[in-house]
């Protein structure tokens, strides 16, 4: 069942609302479409990558010469074929960077930081051949020992994997080197003295495992240089100006130079927002002078390129009996991996968001740890922090005898309410998705023998940036709309809905599609749910830049005044006290008359859209736990979330239920498993459980729509919020249904089923 | 690497017991293509025996079942006798994996291949079956529970391959099942593998038994003690409390990442009830 | 060591190529016949994506040696449609929106086009048993089931 509330589809909007076939289907669903595997040139070679076996050693020397002597290996690199970068951190998205670590997260120099780091690569005329050539690199390693839990790493005595990490954000600055590399902190009014007031107060420690965003498309590039040093990189990516930028840093040539298609791509979900190949086979393709193929196997996708963090987190919130919160405090301890940057900053920043609370304190630490660098997943950060906050909260709720959507409404985030991490905010959902689950079906349903029910809010706040479009009339009247943001799951069908809504032609006269960067400014990526909103907001500019244009050249043949034609119902005409003197021409005549009245007619648009409004959603969910087993199985879910406006509300749909799966199996299953030696476990989809068809119901959904009043339609980024309630709704319908309270994840039936016998011997256990 | 598709048992054989370096059978191959890709294996010869006859075919014989070893889940699914007959048998080979590997995959393969948590090794087990297997020195039937020795070893001699499952015919009265632990609905390997074969009379007693668990120690086992806790009994709560003893007491689980020790042991018990009281159901009903 | 020479059907075509021992039926497909719908996810059964069928069967085409396709009749999804008509499930995915990156579309489609020739009239549990075998980490499944039960239905003339 999908629903929406507020907005019938279609009543004030043509396009906005209804649910057209997206544009780019077609090639989806027989195949054609081109994903980075996809491509092959002609003389390409099969470049692949030699990794660490060891999580934690210092990397003495390295000798290709073997692997270059054998036949049919064409360019050998290691770690000596990129310059140094200087340390600078750089905002990339919702997370930072920092050169100095991506170039070495891109290839080792000093150390091997994780099982799985890139030693060196090899490109030869086959896979077979590029296999040989890896196991004939000798590398001289000193094994280190290794540290891999971010609590341990922060202990003294832990190995130090930077020995010039001195956490920032202390006071006074240390004077030797640790794991942590920022501590920092967000604080609203006086916590100690709020929780004086509090009649009932819960402390709780979670802990969390690395997951992965599991994309099923696995990295993959194709890489070509020309002797002049002109590049081309066609590759699958959130962001090919941040390849570019990345790649042109990284080896020291002119952005000009490096020009990049973005394939179709198969999932991202934030772990293609960074880079891993495309540097690599730039390189070895300038040596080889020839093209450069790499895709990632499996398992390389596990061991290499960054899940999202792990972590340990500490939840207090204390609460007067009437249900409101007085006070709350936070401890987060994210591991970032090898490298500086988990997204322990918007962890903190989200973690009490959707609330009004007068007193906060969240206190937040970057750790890193020897696994692979983190990268961000779907709302970095936040559903680690609001899983342990909306457990909590309902805790409270439990203790209090309030009902956990009451209580949540007692303190619900409102327009104006000022959010511990700065800002006040304008228009937000929280309430309306709260009274959509009061009012939902699902909540009222009578549960079965052995099952439980949840809910937990979350919020994520979403991003804008700079983004470039161009809109083109052609000839006959038809448009050629190109934007420069990857389309991860429908946005140019969003896109094309919004350029008709404003051009008043039909959907398909438009036609949609992603250019290069050479063929737009800047655009940055596709991540921090900003493409709709961001691309969305560039289009409707573009497109009012044709219709002001179009009426110019109107104005032009009917010499009248600019302002005296105005478009209106998809035509231009004379305006006021003109009207009337000339037949209106729809773009298409107007497009028949662009050479002569000053050339083509294109609309551009390229901004730093600002306005990008917080998502906030409600999650219920009924779980079915097996009493003798442990097995927690979802039964029924419902998501409700407030999308400002939907373009395309199967589109938005279908983000709602994509995030509350990936949250389900973070909740339930999904987990890097490593053992004591510090070397993964699973890395492949037999042991890392994703959800699959059968172990799921159907998601439904409801579109709240409070409009977001800084974009031109209301839109609202979606594609984070969903994820971030799950994990607590999962968890509170467990507790629900055995009377267990879970604080670790997953909450996997031998973890379930131990605390379950415990509870039962203690005399709480409800099953 | 060679690849080679002989027409008969012995030209297979003979392959087999002259390969000096590394020989694989290859029927189903949805475990050796995967132990190749991430070099566990490094074959110089693969012997293909979907080609022949005996491997791929399901015939009545002696009133049970001959079942090509290289027989696919599948098509198992798809012989209405085998399938009415023996239901349990047919459910596991068709646990393994996904729809797209039960297309492929094979109970000789399943069983070759080695791995304590095997999901038709514990239904075989159950329901008495023999494998026949043909090498050099000729051919020789064993019980399902002697060919897996340890993890990735058999007793079976260089040259040898399992032809076919040799199922006897099915008494009157009896009904076999096969339930396994997994933490999803599909697609992973079994924390806990209990196929259940019973025999009960006209007065519901039960009068044969056989209870084998996978995934529990470094074989797939036949647990007498837990027959003998049915045997005589008419399945009341009491003789599958003993039941559950005494497929927990079978148990010398490890802790790995599918599952810890403990978790294995409890579930033993907890599946290998469950599985009793389908395969009861069933034997009322034939 | 000479590669094999295969000989097979594909979606009805007659085709050849050659191949070495290792290499399986997705590199065939993607590398040798050029036919990139197909996908490669995981390599070792556990994705579906690379889902094809073999002589009507349904399998992963990661797990089949190439030279084991020699005479067989090979189906993938360039083959789904018929000429310029669209299969109802791909119209059905289109208007249920039931993908979103679209990398699994191709397997899934494969498969349910397979569960529909055996099974027209499938419960919606046995849709989501059948493609257990297929993950999708974009759509959470619910649109996919729902397009395939409303291809179901068309087909039958329901």
């Amino acid at each position: 069942m999908q629903e929406k509330v507020k907005g019938e589809p279609g009543s004030e909007f043509e396009y906005i609302g209804t649910r057209p076939l997206r544009p780019d289907g077609v090639d989806k669903v027989t195949g054609r479409a081109k994903f980075g595997a996809d491509l092959a040139m002609a003389g390409q070679l099969v470049g692949k990558v030699l990794r660490s076996p060891h999580p934690h050693a210092r990397i003495r020397g390295i000798d290709t010469s073997a692997a270059e002597k054998l036949a049919g290996v064409k360019a050998v690199i290691t770690g000596a074929d990129f310059k140094e970068q200087p340390s600078e951190f750089i905002p990339a998205g919702e997370m930072m960077i920092n050169y100095k670590d991506v170039v070495r997260n891109v290839m080792a120099r000093e150390k091997a930081l994780y099982e799985g780091h890139a030693i060196a690569a090899v490109a030869a005329t086959s896979a077979a051949i590029a296999k040989k050539a890896l196991a004939l690199i000798k590398v001289d390693y000193e094994v280190l020992p290794h540290v891999i839990d971010a609590a341990e790493a922060m202990k003294p005595g832990a190995p130090i994997l930077h020995d010039d990490m001195y956490t920032a954000g202390v006071e006074p600055a240390p004077k030797t080197p640790s794991n942590v590399a920022k501590r920092i902190e967000f604080v609203l009014g006086d916590a100690a003295a709020g929780f004086k007031q509090a009649d009932v107060i819960i402390e709780r420690d979670f802990l969390t495992q690395p997951v992965h965003q599991g994309y099923i498309e696995p990295h993959a590039c194709v890489a070509s240089v020309s002797e002049d040093g002109q590049a081309d990189v066609w590759v699958s990516t959130q962001g090919h100006w941040v390849v570019r930028a990345h790649c042109a840093r990284l080896l020291g040539w002119d952005i000009g130079k490096v020009r990049v298609t973005a394939a179709e791509i198969g999932g991202g979900f934030g772990g293609k927002t960074v880079v891993y190949l495309e540097p690599l086979a730039l390189a070895l393709s300038k040596k080889a002078r020839r093209p450069v193929k790499m895709v990632m196997t499996r398992e390389e996708v596990f061991r290499a390129s960054g899940p999202t963090s792990g972590a340990h987190v500490r939840v207090r919130i204390g609460a007067r009996k009437d249900g409101r919160i007085v006070a709350a405090e936070a401890e987060l301890k994210y591991q970032a991996g090898a490298f500086a940057g988990s997204p322990v900053q918007p962890g903190c920043m989200c973690a009490y968001a959707p609330y009004d609370i007068e007193n906060v304190k969240v206190v937040g630490y970057d750790v890193v740890t020897n696994r692979p660098k983190v990268a961000a997943y779907r709302a970095p950060g936040g559903p680690i922090s609001e899983f342990a906050v909306e457990s909590v909260i309902d805790e409270i709720a439990g203790k209090l005898g309030i009902d956990p959507i009451e209580l949540r409404l007692k303190n619900a985030a409102k327009e104006g309410t000022k959010a511990a991490y700065g800002p006040k905010f304008g228009p937000i959902g929280m309430v309306e998705t709260l009274e959509a689950a009061k009012a939902h079906a699902h909540w009222r349903t009578p549960l079965g023998k052995n099952q439980g029910r949840g809910v937990a809010s979350g919020f994520w706040f979403n991003i804008g940036g700079e983004t470039s479009v161009s809109l083109a009339l052609n000839e006959d009247g038809t448009l050629s709309l190109t934007a420069g943001t990857p389309d991860i799951g429908g946005l140019r069908a969003s896109l094309c809905m919004m350029a008709a809504e404003e051009l008043k032609v039909p959907l398909d006269k438009i036609r949609v599609q992603i250019g290069d960067t050479a063929q737009l400014g800047y655009n940055f990526l596709t991540g921090g749910s900003r493409s709709t909103f961001s691309s969305g907001m560039a289009t409707v500019e573009a497109a009012r830049d044709v219709i002001k244009e179009a009426c110019k050249r109107a104005a032009k043949l009917w010499e009248l005044p600019e302002d005296a034609v105005e478009f209106n119902n998809g035509s231009v005409r004379p305006a006021g006290p003109n009207a009337g003197k000339h037949t209106p021409m729809t773009l298409k005549e107007i497009a028949g008359i662009a050479g002569k009245t000053g050339g083509p007619i294109v609309g551009y648009a390229r901004i730093n859209a600002h306005g990008a409004a917080p998502s906030l959603a409600t999650h219920i969910c009924d779980v079915e736990v097996d009493p003798e087993t442990g097995k927690a199985t979802v039964i029924r879910y419902t998501a409700i979330q407030d999308a400002g406006r939907a373009i395309h509300p199967s589109y938005v749909e279908g983000q709602y239920q994509g995030g509350v799966a990936q949250g389900i199996g973070w909740a339930l299953n999904e987990e890097y498993i490593y053992g004591a030696d510090g070397k993964l476990q699973n890395p492949g989809f037999l042991d890392y459980r994703v959800p699959v068809a059968s172990d799921l119901p159907m998601i439904d959904t409801v579109i709240v729509e409070v409009p977001n009043p800084r974009h031109p339609y209301g839109v609202r980024g979606v594609g984070e919020t969903p994820i971030v309630p799950p994990m607590a709704t999962v968890a509170n319908a467990i507790a629900n249904a055995t009377g267990v309270r879970f604080t670790e994840l997953p909450m996997s039936p031998p973890k379930v089923l131990k605390a379950l016998d415990a509870a039962r011997a203690s005399g709480t256990a409800k099953m | 690497m060679r690849y080679e598709a002989p027409s008969s048992l012995d030209q297979a054989v003979a392959l087999l017991a002259q390969e000096s370096g590394e020989a694989r059978v290859l029927a189903g191959g949805t475990d050796l293509l995967v132990q190749m890709r991430t070099d566990l294996v490094d074959p110089v010869l693969l012997v293909d025996i979907k080609g022949i006859a005996e491997t791929r075919q399901i015939k009545e014989e002696a009133g049970g079942f001959r079942i090509g070893a290289a027989v696919t889940g599948a098509e198992l699914k798809e012989h209405a006798k085998l399938r009415s007959t023996w239901p349990g048998l047919v459910e596991a080979a068709n646990l393994i994996g996904s729809t797209q590997v039960q297309g492929r995959a094979t109970m000789g393969g399943n069983l070759c291949n080695g791995s304590p948590a095997a999901d038709s090794v514990p239904a075989l087990i159950a329901a008495g079956a023999k494998a026949s297997i043909v090498g050099p020195k000729g051919r020789r039937d064993l019980p399902v529970e002697d060919v897996m020795l340890a993890p990735r070893k058999l007793a079976l001699t260089k040259g040898e391959i399992i032809a076919s499952f040799l199922l006897p015919a099915k008494p009157k009265g009896a009904g076999d099942a096969y339930l396994r632990f997994i933490p999803r609905t599909e697609m992973d390997i079994a924390v806990v593998g209990c196929g259940v074969c019973l025999t009960i009379d006209s007065g519901g007693k039960c009068t044969a038994a056989r209870v084998s668990l996978g995934a529990v120690a470094a074989r797939p086992l036949l647990v007498e003690p837990a027959a003998t806790a049915l045997i005589g009994t008419k399945i009341d709560d009491a003789a599958l409390k003993k039941l559950d003893a005494a497929a927990q007491a079978a148990c010398k689980p490890i802790d790995d990442k599918r599952g810890t020790k403990e978790y294995r042991i409890k579930v033993a018990g907890v599946l290998a009830r469950r599985a009793t009281l389908i395969a009861l159901e069933r034997a009322r009903k034939g | 060591m000479a590669k094999h020479h295969v000989t097979a059907t594909v979606n009805g075509d007659e085709v050849e190529f050659l191949c070495e021992t290792h290499e399986t039926l997705l590199d065939a497909l993607r590398d040798q016949l050029g036919l990139t719908g197909t996908k490669e996810g995981c390599s070792t059964g556990d994705c579906g994506a690379c889902s094809v069928t073999v002589d009507g069967r349904l399998v992963c085409s990661c797990l089949m040696l190439a030279v084991e396709a020699q005479g067989k009749s090979i189906g993938t999804i360039e083959g789904v449609a018929h000429g310029e008509e669209l299969h109802p499930l791909q119209r059905k995915f289109l208007e249920h929106a039931a993908l979103q990156c679209g990398i699994c579309t191709p397997g899934i489609l494969v498969a349910a086009k397979a569960l529909l020739e055996k099974q027209p009239n499938p419960t919606e549990t046995e849709v989501r048993y059948w493609l257990a075998g297929n993950l999708c980490r974009c759509t959470g499944y619910d649109k996919i089931i729902r397009a395939v039960m409303d291809a179901a239905s068309e087909m039958r003339g329901a």
